[in-house]
Parts: structure tokens; C-alpha cells; sequence
């Protein structure tokens, strides 16, 4: 007896108790279904970060100065010349001076971030204007109160109008908004939106600071992005003498962590899906073993017509790994369509694997295998005689 | 089985067949004419149910030749199961030799019975023993599936089985539509489909009323007349009257072999 009628069997045998093979399907179908929708979901959520991540730039690498007591720093002169000293490895350079503060324009005020930068920084992270211009080398060199604003900031102080010429005051001083970004979040408080940029020099001035701690680097390339730390981390050293005195953190290093840890958190997840396939397979054992059983007459006649163990045992297996792989097509499509569904609900992008998806279905008809082993074999050692008296 | 005086049966050490065909020893006394296709050599068949010893068959010793119809007739618990399941190769003797068509296969593995059985015998079942679930064609085609044969030839053999049953045109019903009658018909037509040399019979007429019996024993009869040898085993000394041999079992031995004078050419032999 070939594959080809054993399967033609098994489906036959599985049609006739189409309500019995459902319910003994159910298992595989829903712990497939959710290995696919954890996988699928995971993964848009790993695709979203990512991308989020990579737009920021992820040839660029981020200095924070913490200093050793206030002797000696990295100033800004120092990593020009770092910069200029590498250009197989660093392409630009921007410092990055924090503040937070009160903007007020006519009667709105609104409590908001100052980041100060050099000219540089447009093209470091890929920054979109929507209307106006960045700030120049002549407005850095000036310290001249001009200023970047986000969305947010035009849609809370302007109430959406044109602000490019207009004035804002930042803790009480006047700066003249030259720009507008483009639209990067939701306009929501506290989002990418939720920004002003302006001169570092300014920035410094406006916060009282005397030196730049911290600045944000390009490296030539993404490849390259892990020489150029060690290189930034080198010259640090040799200024600080200390490692605990800077750290140098890499965009794309960031974003494998992140994949790393959205990846394991994606195995726990689908290592509990996986329990529920294992409860399927048992499920599965179990309904083989009460077909063995019922059907022991039936091989006691296949027996006394010439069935040999093996044609027994194929009959049985396959029937098994047929049920199982029914289930676990069926419950690719249950998972791909809740996936789909729950990603509209949630507002989450979803990402079907190909892999997971042959995986499920591997990883199925494997469980029918394994687990219509073992009733395969009881039926295979009935003996004839014995089968062929049962009732 | 009242009619016939049962012969004295001693326990013998299996014997040179040349020495027999004079002795006549019950179970070696069909035909001496003929290919030998089933010969048991002083078989013994032992259980041990608790702390009983039971000896199904005791000493069986048998012959029978190609184109025979041999009933072997006993009541239940005489040991002609035993003797059935051993002949059919679904059961191994503990202790003696069978011989079918000239092969040893007392000493053969499961797998290898199994094989014999394809090849060798077709198993006509009380019980009819069809697959519910598997029509009626499907079912004859059992035994060439396990013999390997392509669909197209399977069905072509198949058929012409069914055909010979008279029972072609069912051939897309299921076995519970059928009638009993039917049914066995069906059965029988599964025993013939592989072509094998031996047709064993185990109560085919069991549970059919005594119309369908004497059809199906008719049956039987014309497949012989045909050229298929068939072991018949039954309790009903009317339906083993059937055949042209009678071999009767009591206590797992054989006590009684003779001719019966049925079909055309059979004489009575009896002792």
C-alpha cells in the first residue's frame, strides 16, 4: 500500500466523523493560530520601532560628556577637530544642548524642550522643514535667537497659523521662529513634534550652561558606525583617562538591542503558544488511540488480508499527521486573519512571517507524526486473531 | 454428525507420507491424487489459560490437495478454530510443521504470515467482516492493495471478482445497503479477487437464513467446480455435507476423514 492511498484513506476516515476530527483538529488549530498572530504581531511591533529608530539616522552616534570633576572637558573645538581628523569614519558633527522652558506667544504658553544644535544637525538626523529654514553657520556663530518649532508647539501657540517670521518668547526672551518641522508624530504633547531647535550657542546662553556635554556624531557609513565608536571612544579616553567619565552609544547598536529584545520576548510568547500545540498533539494521541480501538476489527480484517505491520502502521500515522496538518493549515488562516484583525483594532502594523508560517505547518504535521506514533504502533501489533474476534 | 461411527484415534509421531497412502490415517485420506497444498505434520497447538494447559490442536496431521473441498466439521471448543487459524497462517503451531503449497511457514514472522496470506488464501468470515466505511468495491480491492497492484488493474480485478459473485452492479454501495446474502457475496468476492489457491470458509453460512445458506454453499460448490480449492469450517454437519471431504476434530485431534459423495465424481470412504 503506497502514500498515495493511505492519504486517500486517512482523509475518508476523517470525512466520515467530520465533528469528531473537527474537535480533535481545535487543539492544533489554536495553537497554531496563535504562534502566527504572536509572531505576526511581534514582529510589526519589532518592524515599527526599527523604522522609527532608523529614521532618526542610524549612522549616528550619540557622546555624553559627564567630565571628572570639572577639570577638564571635550569641548566642541575638540570634537571639530576629531571629526576633521577622521573623514573615513565621521562625517559631521553636532552638539546637543537641552533645556526645558516656557514658550509664550500672544496669550498661549506652553511648557516645552530646547534642543540647541550647529547647522550640522538637519542632515544628521533627516530632519524635514515643512516652511521656513534651519538655522545657518552664521546663526550659530552669531548666537542669533532664531528657532526650529515642531507641530505641536504651532498648533498650541499659533493655534495652526503660519509662525515663520513671528516671535516666541523662551523663558521670557524673544526668538524669532525661522522654520517649521514636518509632522513626525501625532502633533501630541511630548511627541517628536513637541520641539523647538535653535542655535546651540543660543541654547547655552539660554540655560546657563558654560560647556556642551553632550553631541550627536555621523558616521560615514552604518557599517562603519562601530569603528567610528571606537575611534570617538579613544579620544575621549585620552582626554579622560577614565571610561566612566563619557559613554558613546551607537544608533545601530540600539536598534539590535531592541531587536534582541522584542526577539526573546517573541520566543517566550510563542513558547507558550507552543504548550497549546503540544495539548493539541495529546489531544490528537488520544482520539487515535480510541480509533484504534474502535476500529480493531477493521484491522484484524487488513491483517487477515494481508496488511503487514508497516501498512497498518502508515494507515494510522498518516491519518494522524493528516488531522494535524488540516489543523494546522486551518489555523494558519484563523491566525493570519485575527492577526490582521487585532493589528486594525490595535492600530499595530502586522508582519505574517513567511517562516513562521511553514514552521506552524511543519511543526504540525510532525506532531501528528509523533504523536499518532504510538497508537499507530498498538494497532500494528493487534494480532489478527484477537482483532478479528473483537466486537 | 450422528451418522458416521467416529474412527479410533491414536496419538501418532508424524509419519512418512509414502507410508500413509496404505495406513490411511484420518486427516491423510483425500484424494492421493493431486498437488498437496496444505499439509500439517503432527501439529500441536498449546495455551496455558491459568494454571490449565489447554491442547487446542493435539497432534493434527492433514492433508489436502489442490481442487478439494474439505469441511473440517467439529463443535465449538473441539480445536477446528485452532486448526482454521493455523491453516489460514493467522496463528503459528507450537509444536509440528504446515506446509502450504510446499513451503514451510510454521516458523514465519507476523509480516511474513501476512504475505502468505495475501498470496496464498482467501478468508470468507461469518461476520462477512466487510469495512463499513469502505463501499463495496473498495473493499474487494483490499486485498490487491496490500499486494501492490496498480488502481487500473485493481479495479479491472476487482470488478471481474464481483462480477463472478453476480454482484457487479452494487459495486458503488456501501455494505451496510446490502443484505446479508449480499453482503457474503461480497465477501467471497474479496476471497476470490487476489486469486489465491485456497479459499477458507470459516462458518460462511453463520448467520444467513437457510435460503441464502444453501445459495452461498452453491456458490462454494461452483467455485470448486471451477478449479478453487476450498476449506469449509463449520459446526452444521448440513452444511459440511456440502463438501466432497468431511474431516471431523473432537478434543483438538482429528477423528473422522472421509468422503462424502457430493459433487460428481466423490465416493463414499467413510469407515
Amino acid at each position: 500500500m503506497n502514500f498515495k492511498q493511505s492519504f486517500r484513506m486517512a482523509v475518508k476516515s476523517i470525512k466520515g466523523s467530520k465533528m469528531r476530527a473537527f474537535l480533535t483538529m481545535l487543539g492544533i488549530i489554536i495553537g497554531v493560530g496563535s504562534v502566527i498572530v504572536l509572531v505576526s504581531l511581534m514582529n510589526g511591533l519589532t518592524s515599527d520601532m526599527t523604522s522609527q529608530f532608523e529614521s532618526m539616522g542610524t549612522n549616528t552616534l550619540t557622546v555624553m560628556v559627564m567630565g571628572r570633576g570639572g577639570n577638564r572637558s571635550f569641548g566642541v573645538d575638540q570634537m571639530e577637530e576629531l571629526v576633521e581628523e577622521n573623514p573615513e569614519y565621521l562625517s559631521s558633527f553636532s552638539p546637543t544642548v537641552s533645556a526645558s522652558v516656557t514658550a509664550k506667544a500672544d496669550t498661549e504658553s506652553v511648557s516645552t524642550s530646547v534642543t540647541g544644535v550647529n547647522e550640522m544637525y538637519q542632515e544628521i538626523q533627516s530632519l524635514e522643514l515643512s516652511e521656513g529654514r534651519f538655522m545657518s553657520y552664521i546663526d550659530v556663530e552669531r548666537r542669533q535667537r532664531v528657532c526650529v518649532i515642531g507641530t505641536y508647539l504651532v498648533q498650541e501657540l499659533f493655534g495652526g497659523g503660519s509662525p515663520v517670521g513671528r516671535s516666541i518668547k523662551l523663558n521670557g526672551v524673544n526668538y524669532k521662529v525661522i522654520g517649521v518641522l514636518e509632522e513626525t508624530g501625532d502633533s501630541e504633547e511630548s511627541s517628536s513634534d513637541d520641539i523647538i531647535y535653535m542655535p546651540y550657542t543660543s541654547a547655552m546662553k539660554l540655560s546657563g550652561t558654560g560647556t556642551v556635554s553632550s553631541y550627536t556624531l555621523a558616521a560615514t557609513d552604518r557599517n562603519l558606525a562601530e569603528q567610528a565608536k571606537t575611534l570617538v571612544e579613544n579620544a575621549l579616553y585620552k582626554t579622560f583617562s577614565d571610561d566612566s567619565a563619557y559613554r558613546v552609544s551607537s544608533m545601530s547598536e540600539m536598534i539590535d538591542t531592541i531587536n534582541e529584545m522584542t526577539g526573546s520576548m517573541t520566543m517566550v510568547l510563542v513558547g507558550i503558544a507552543g504548550i497549546s500545540l503540544l495539548v493539541g498533539g495529546i489531544g490528537i494521541m488520544n482520539i487515535m488511540l480510541v480509533s484504534v480501538t474502535e476500529r480493531t476489527r477493521e484491522i484484524g480484517i487488513r491483517k487477515s488480508l494481508g496488511a503487514k505491520r508497516k501498512d497498518i502502521m502508515r494507515q494510522f500515522v498518516i491519518e494522524a499527521a493528516t488531522t494535524s496538518s488540516m489543523g494546522g493549515v486551518a489555523g494558519i488562516l484563523f491566525g493570519v486573519v485575527v492577526a490582521y484583525a487585532a493589528g486594525v483594532i490595535m492600530d499595530m502594523t502586522v508582519v505574517p512571517s513567511m517562516g513562521a508560517i511553514l514552521l506552524a505547518f511543519s511543526v504540525s504535521v510532525g506532531i501528528g507524526m509523533i504523536f499518532g506514533y504510538f497508537p499507530a504502533n498498538k494497532a500494528a501489533k493487534l494480532n489478527p486473531i484477537d482483532a478479528l474476534r473483537y466486537d | 454428525m450422528q451418522e458416521v461411527v467416529p474412527v479410533e484415534c491414536k496419538t501418532r509421531k508424524a509419519v512418512p507420507s509414502e507410508a500413509l497412502k496404505e495406513e490411511a490415517a484420518p486427516g491423510l485420506r483425500g484424494p492421493s491424487e493431486g498437488e498437496e497444498l496444505i499439509r500439517l505434520d503432527n501439529v500441536y497447538k498449546i495455551y496455558q489459560m491459568g494454571e490449565e494447559t489447554v491442547h487446542a490442536a493435539d497432534g493434527v496431521s492433514l492433508v489436502i490437495r489442490r481442487n478439494e473441498m474439505v469441511a473440517i466439521v467439529g463443535q465449538s471448543g473441539s480445536g477446528k478454530s485452532t486448526c482454521m487459524n493455523i491453516i489460514g497462517c493467522l496463528d503459528v503451531p507450537t509444536r509440528g510443521k504446515y506446509y502450504l503449497e510446499g513451503e514451510d511457514v510454521s516458523g514465519m514472522s507476523d509480516d511474513q504470515q501476512a504475505d502468505i496470506r495475501n498470496r496464498s488464501l482467501g478468508f470468507i468470515f461469518q461476520q462477512y467482516n466487510l469495512i463499513p466505511k469502505l463501499d463495496v468495491l473498495e473493499n474487494v480491492e483490499l486485498p490487491l492493495i496490500y499486494k501492490g497492484i496498480s488502481e487500473r488493474e485493481r479495479h479491472e480485478r476487482a470488478k471481474a471478482a464481483l462480477d463472478r459473485v453476480g454482484i457487479l452492479s452494487k459495486m458503488h454501495n456501501m455494505p451496510s445497503q446490502l443484505s446479508g446474502g449480499q453482503q457474503q457475496r461480497v465477501s467471497i468476492a474479496r476471497a476470490l479477487a487476489g486469486d489465491p489457491p485456497i479459499i477458507l470458509a470459516d462458518e460462511p453460512t453463520g448467520a444467513l437464513d437457510s435460503h441464502t445458506s444453501q445459495e452461498v454453499l452453491g456458490f462454494l460448490q461452483r467455485l470448486n467446480a471451477e478449479g478453487n480449492t476450498i476449506v469449509l469450517i463449520t459446526h452444521d454437519m448440513e452444511v459440511a455435507k456440502k463438501a466432497k471431504r468431511i474431516v471431523r476434530i473432537a478434543d483438538g485431534r482429528i477423528v473422522e476423514d472421509f468422503m462424502t459423495g457430493a459433487g460428481s465424481e466423490g465416493k463414499e470412504r467413510s469407515s
